[in-house]
Parts: structure tokens; sequence; C-alpha cells
């Protein structure tokens, strides 16, 4: 379990880092978000295979253009198309249509299996072209983006405020788990276990309370009265109007290959 | 740096004055039983006492995060009652928090240490201004892109003192400031704080650090703040 956790903490300050250096580094961290919002939106409401294929074949171009870790990617594209693949056995049997076999009565149906196909199809494209395109950026980056997309400022203090405590308070935790196996506790599916458990994640929430309300004073003493500054200046430059052209059209071009078929 | 080592020489207004401040906490009793107390120009006092004896309150106190029962806070001759003339005291009193990693919450050091200025109503560019030169002060100049998170102790200690100096307060207010600070660290400290011209109120468990600071010494115990015996008095 606690593995489980870790990764997930680790994978949020550290990710900028892990890369190398490409050119979609350059491009202005707005552009990248809104590209990456209007893919997904396309690509999700798409009806047909030959659109979500090109975008997932889009997606691979990207990732591969940013020089992601391949290793860390796929192993996080695994973690979701385990889900995927839930969706794959279950879809066939609960939809009506054409049937393909049965099992205990229970008919699997190709429309059924299309259709969870091309769910997964949809949700790596829009999963990969997000890591190639907005996991390569810093966390801060993307809260200073959206600030400048005009997103609620409390959003985004909640993720900046986020983003630099979560390794503050998945420190705490790991402290207090060390602590708890320095004095001999195992994991065991037992009453002493649960109750242990508990009471971490009591004491942790207790304590990650009290932090924010030192913070909160830390704050006001040095003249917060409810505006947080953002520091830094963003300017579209002729990469991202050239990127970000190019990706509106191929957009287009998806949406153009959905309607397409209703003319048919 | 030398400094006129005798505070009472100047009979003019205290920097902060308490009177008869009394403070208790729901199911803890009263901790602060009518402590008063000045601080006057180009002081640093230490304020000793056991765990728990109230300093942190104290501290707390004086900077209205919390709301004395009974008492007066007087900054810089105005009495303090509202939550807007505690925000003024604060400008000029800047307190340094014991865990660093409560006061430092931006993503950079740069971003941290120029959170106070634009709070004051500076601009962008003269805050980027103050705060690379407060940090070049204390010799910390090159770190204005790091993470803060990353920081080692020392540093980030470090870092909170810029923070709070860049508002240029007129007194410090420090609390435990070497808590899990290496030697070298608290030497670096030391130097830079005998170096400053601020008055300051201390508090540090560490007997070494607050007698090379202190030019008066008080304790708190059972809720009375009063004068050291035998006090040790640094040469500043």
């Amino acid at each position: 379990m606690s593995q489980g956790l870790e990764h997930s903490l680790t994978s949020w300050s550290g990710q900028a880092l892990k890369h190398q250096a490409s050119w979609i580094d350059d491009i202005d961290a707005r552009v990248r978000v809104v590209c990456s919002g209007l893919f997904a939106l396309v690509v999700v409401s798409s009806q047909h295979f030959v659109p979500a294929l090109l975008g997932l074949l889009c997606a691979f171009l990207l990732v591969k253009s940013s020089k992601l870790n391949i290793k860390r990617t796929l192993r996080r594209v695994v973690a979701m198309d385990l889900f995927m693949l839930m969706l794959i056995c279950v879809l066939p049997f609960t939809t009506p249509g054409d049937p393909i076999f049965s099992v205990f009565g229970l008919t699997a149906s190709w429309q059924g299996l299309l259709h969870a196909l091309l769910i997964t199809v949809k949700a790596n494209a829009v999963l990969l072209v997000l890591f190639s395109l907005v996991a390569t950026m810093s966390a801060s980056t993307l809260g200073h983006a959206l600030a400048h997309l005009k997103v609620p400022d409390k959003l985004v203090h909640l993720m900046l405020f986020m983003v630099r405590y979560l390794d503050v308070i998945s420190q705490e935790y790991k402290k207090m788990r060390r602590a708890m196996q320095a004095r001999a506790f195992v994991l065991r599916t037992n009453r002493h276990t649960w109750k242990s458990i508990g009471y971490l994640f009591g004491m942790l929430l207790i304590r990650s309370v009290e932090r924010a309300e030192r913070i909160s004073d830390a704050m006001k003493c040095r003249g917060f009265c409810g505006r947080y500054y953002l520091n830094d200046e963003m300017k579209i430059g002729r990469v991202d109007v050239v990127f970000g052209v190019a990706f509106l059209c191929f957009l287009v071009l998806l949406i153009g290959l959905n309607i397409d078929d209703l003319f048919k | 740096m030398t400094y006129s080592n005798k505070p009472m020489a100047k009979v003019d207004t205290p920097l902060i004055e308490i009177n008869n401040l009394s403070y208790a906490y729901p199911r803890r009793g009263s901790v602060l039983k009518d402590v008063n107390f000045s601080l006057y120009e180009s002081e640093r006092v230490v304020v000793n006492g056991d765990n728990g004896a109230g300093k942190t309150t104290l501290l707390h106190l004086i900077v209205g995060l919390k709301k004395a029962k009974q008492g007066d806070i007087i900054g810089f001759g105005e009495t303090c009652k509202t939550e807007k003339e505690f925000n003024k005291l604060r400008a000029k009193a800047g307190l340094l928090f014991q865990d660093p990693d409560d006061q430092l919450f931006c993503p950079t050091v740069l971003e941290d240490v120029m959170f106070g200025p634009l709070n004051l109503g500076f601009t962008k560019q003269q805050a980027i201004e103050k705060s690379l030169q407060t940090l070049k002060d204390l010799g910390m100049q090159g770190f204005e892109s790091r993470i803060t998170h990353q920081l080692s102790g020392g540093e980030k200690r470090m870092i909170t003192l810029a923070s709070v100096l860049v508002m240029e307060p007129k007194v410090l207010i420090l609390d435990e400031p070497t808590n899990a600070l290496d030697e070298k660290a608290k030497t670096r400290l030391v130097n830079v704080l005998q170096a400053l011209p601020q008055a300051m109120i201390i508090i540090s468990h560490d007997k070494l650090f607050s007698d090379k600071l202190a030019t008066r010494q008080l304790n708190l115990k059972d809720g009375l703040l009063t004068e050291q015996l035998a006090a040790t008095v640094a040469v500043a």
C-alpha cells in the first residue's frame, strides 16, 4: 500500500526533471494546456475508429518528440490499461448486438467489444498527449499557466499549495510509518493493524490541519490579505503560434473525419 | 559591527510594549499572567523557559496571530487591537517561525522572498530587485530559482530569514531559529544576526547561541516573565 502512495507522490514533484530536453519544452505552457484540452475534447467525442486512431498516432508522435522516459511512461499507461481491460471484459456482455459467443447464458456482442476498444484507444490517446504536453512541465509552471488562462485563483492556489506540501506530508507519513516499524509493527489483518493505521491517518490529518494553520499564520505575518501574486510573464512566440495552428488544423481534420460519416 | 550596548541609555519610547498581558488555553489553564515587557531600539532580548511555558504563545500574541484575553500590545507607539492594526505591526515586526517549512510555501525561493514586498504594495520589478538584494546580503545569491522543499535545513533557515528581512522590519522576532541546525549553519546564523541592526526578541534553548546574541535575558515561568538573575550579556 505504501508503495503505491509513494509512487503517486514522487511522480508529481520529479517529472519535469526526468525527461530529456526537447522542442516541446520551448512551447508556451498555456498553448500546451489548451491544445491538450481541445485534443481530449475532440478525441473523446469522436464516434469512429479512424479519428480515434489518428489521434493515437498523433499522441505517439508527440511522445516520441517530447523524449519521455519510455519505461516510466509505459508503467503509467499500463496502470490505466489494466482498468481498460476490465472494461473490455465487461462491455461486450452488457451491450446488445450480434453475438460472438456466450458464457453461462450471457452473450457477448461485437458492438460491445468494438465500443470497449474504441474507448481504450481514446483513453490511451488522451493520456499520452497529456503525458507529452502537460506532464513534461513542472507542476508550478502548470499552475501559473492555469492562472494565466483565468482559471479561478482558488483552484490555482489549491494546486500550487498541494504541489508544495504533498512532499512535506508524505515525509511526515513516512516518518510516522518508520517510527511504527521501529517498534516492531507489521501489517496484518487484525484489529490492532486496522486501529493503528486508522490512528496513523487520523494523526496525519490533524498534523496537516495544524500545519495549514501555521502556514496561514506565516503568510499573515508577511502581510497576506487574500491576494497571491504570480511571478512570471508568459509570452507567445513564433514556435507557439506555429505549433498551435498546426495542432488546431489537425483537430479540425479529426472533427472533419467525424462529420464526413454523417453524410453517408 | 558595533552598536552601543546600553539599551536603557535611550529613554525614548519602546518599539514594542506589552502591558498586563494574559492568555489562557481552553484546557491548559492560563499560560501568561499579567506579563509586562518592553523592547527598545537595538536590544536583543532572549526569552528562556521550559517547553510549553508559553514562549511561542507570547510571540504569536505580539504579532496578533492569537488574540489576548486581557492586556495591551503597543507596537511602535500604537495600541493594536484589530486585525488591521496588527497587519501594520506585522510589516514592521518580522516573525521567523520555528519550522521553516511553514514559512516557505512558494515553489521557488524567489517567489517566496517576493511574497512579502508584493503584499506591501511594491511592483513586481521592485520586489524582484529587493529580494535579490536581500538574498545577496545574506550570502544566498544564486538560490533564487531553487525549489524550496529541496533545500537543506540551514539553507531553508537562511531563506526564511531573507523572506522576513526583505520587508525591512524594525524588529525581528525569532522562534527557536537554531532548531535542527548543525554547528556550521548555527555559526553562520549567529554571524548574520549579529551584523543586523534590528532589535530582536529571540526564543532559544541553545545556551551558547543565546549567550552570543543576548543583550538581555528573560525567564518565562509559571506564566510570569522575569528578568534572569546573573544574566550573561553578550558583547555585541
